[in-house]
């Protein structure tokens, strides 16, 4: 346990998010060409949001099953490339209609 | 005039964008909270930081009183991917931007932002960019302070299903590109089976979550753009 002061993270949060931004477009006038370092940039946001995503997830609305479910209507509507509304939308319907049967049918 | 019609087309393209972030930051707001920061805490990370995974992972951190080498390693990991969108937008501005409007505009560069500035046809003016970006950043921070401040106010049952919309979200991000490209859904599936188990096994579940962001994700891509690394992008014409 460290616990800086609140500011001290925003600050680090803020300024490296802002930095990652900002140094490239300020900087760069070329185009990247390793072609490892495009592919790794390529792979990353996927590789990120899975990690993120999975099994964080599961655990996201206190119990499993409706949260097995609000994934695959995920997974389902985002195989049939809905929107990103859309498909936060209907994931998070679909976990409170799960809960709603469980608390008031079961 | 010029700039006025540049400036009303980037607004009219920001509303879907700006939509979408009320929803999800409203969804931050209240993981946030439920953390334990306060409403105004977690505001001012949504109006400086603008960015959904990079926040996410770095609450808990916050509010673990994690380090702050592993809070700012965490979130240059997460975040690196908006580099080569910087490196990308930087192609795509128009003569008249200046370092000035470039130090602004890589502010809100996110990638619902940067996807909308890419397909546009031929170079973008700041003038575009500043109304495609003016309402995202608003909802964001708009989004974020319901969630946060109603976040307690809803009945748990809402809460707790609200609590997938962010996931919901990096879901809709990710599997149509994993359906779309074979190495992706593989570099998809090598993070996920490393996420898990860094989730389940003991001895790997005690290291925090900002690095197990950080290895997992790292690992997935090294492999990935060692075995199958993408093809050179064309030349696009500015």
């Amino acid at each position: 346990m460290h616990n800086y002061p609140f500011w001290l993270y925003l600050l680090v949060t803020a300024g490296v998010t802002y930095l990652v931004r900002a140094i490239p477009l300020v900087l760069v006038k070329g185009k990247i060409r390793n072609r490892f370092l495009l592919s790794f940039l390529h792979y990353i946001p996927y590789a990120v949001l899975s990690v993120m995503t999975v099994p964080a997830i599961f655990y996201a609305t206190g119990d499993t099953l409706s949260a097995t479910v609000g994934f695959l209507v995920a997974v389902v509507l985002a195989f049939w490339e809905r929107s990103l509304l859309t498909v936060a939308a209907a994931s998070c319907s679909a976990v409170l209609i799960v809960q709603l049967v469980q608390t008031y049918l079961l | 005039m010029n700039r006025k019609h540049a400036f009303s087309r980037g607004l009219i393209a920001g509303i879907p964008i700006c939509l979408g972030y009320i929803s999800v930051s409203f969804a931050f707001g209240i993981y946030s909270v439920g953390c334990g920061l306060t409403v105004l805490e977690v505001l001012l990370i949504s109006m400086t930081c603008v960015t959904s995974a990079g926040q996410q992972a770095a609450v808990p951190i916050i509010t673990g009183g994690g380090g702050l080498m592993e809070l700012a390693v965490s979130q240059l990991v997460i975040n690196m991917r908006y580099s080569l969108m910087s490196v990308s937008l930087s192609q795509k501005l128009d003569s008249r931007v200046r370092l000035w409007d470039r130090f602004v505009i890589a502010f809100v560069n996110t990638d619902e932002v940067f996807a909308v500035a890419a397909s546009q046809k031929g170079s973008v003016s700041k003038w575009f960019l500043y109304g495609l970006m003016i309402t995202p950043w608003a909802g964001w921070a708009l989004g974020t302070l319901l969630g946060a401040a109603a976040g307690n106010v809803l009945p748990e049952l809402v809460t707790s299903s609200l609590g997938v919309a962010i996931y919901g979200m990096f879901i809709a991000i990710v599997v149509p590109e994993a359906k779309k490209s074979r190495p992706t859904a593989i570099c998809v599936g090598i993070a996920i089976f490393l996420s898990c188990l860094f989730y389940f096994v003991p001895v790997l579940s005690q290291i925090s979550t900002g690095f197990t962001v950080i290895i997992c994700a790292v690992t997935a891509s090294a492999i990935m753009a060692w075995l199958k690394p993408v093809e050179q992008e064309v030349e696009e014409n500015a």
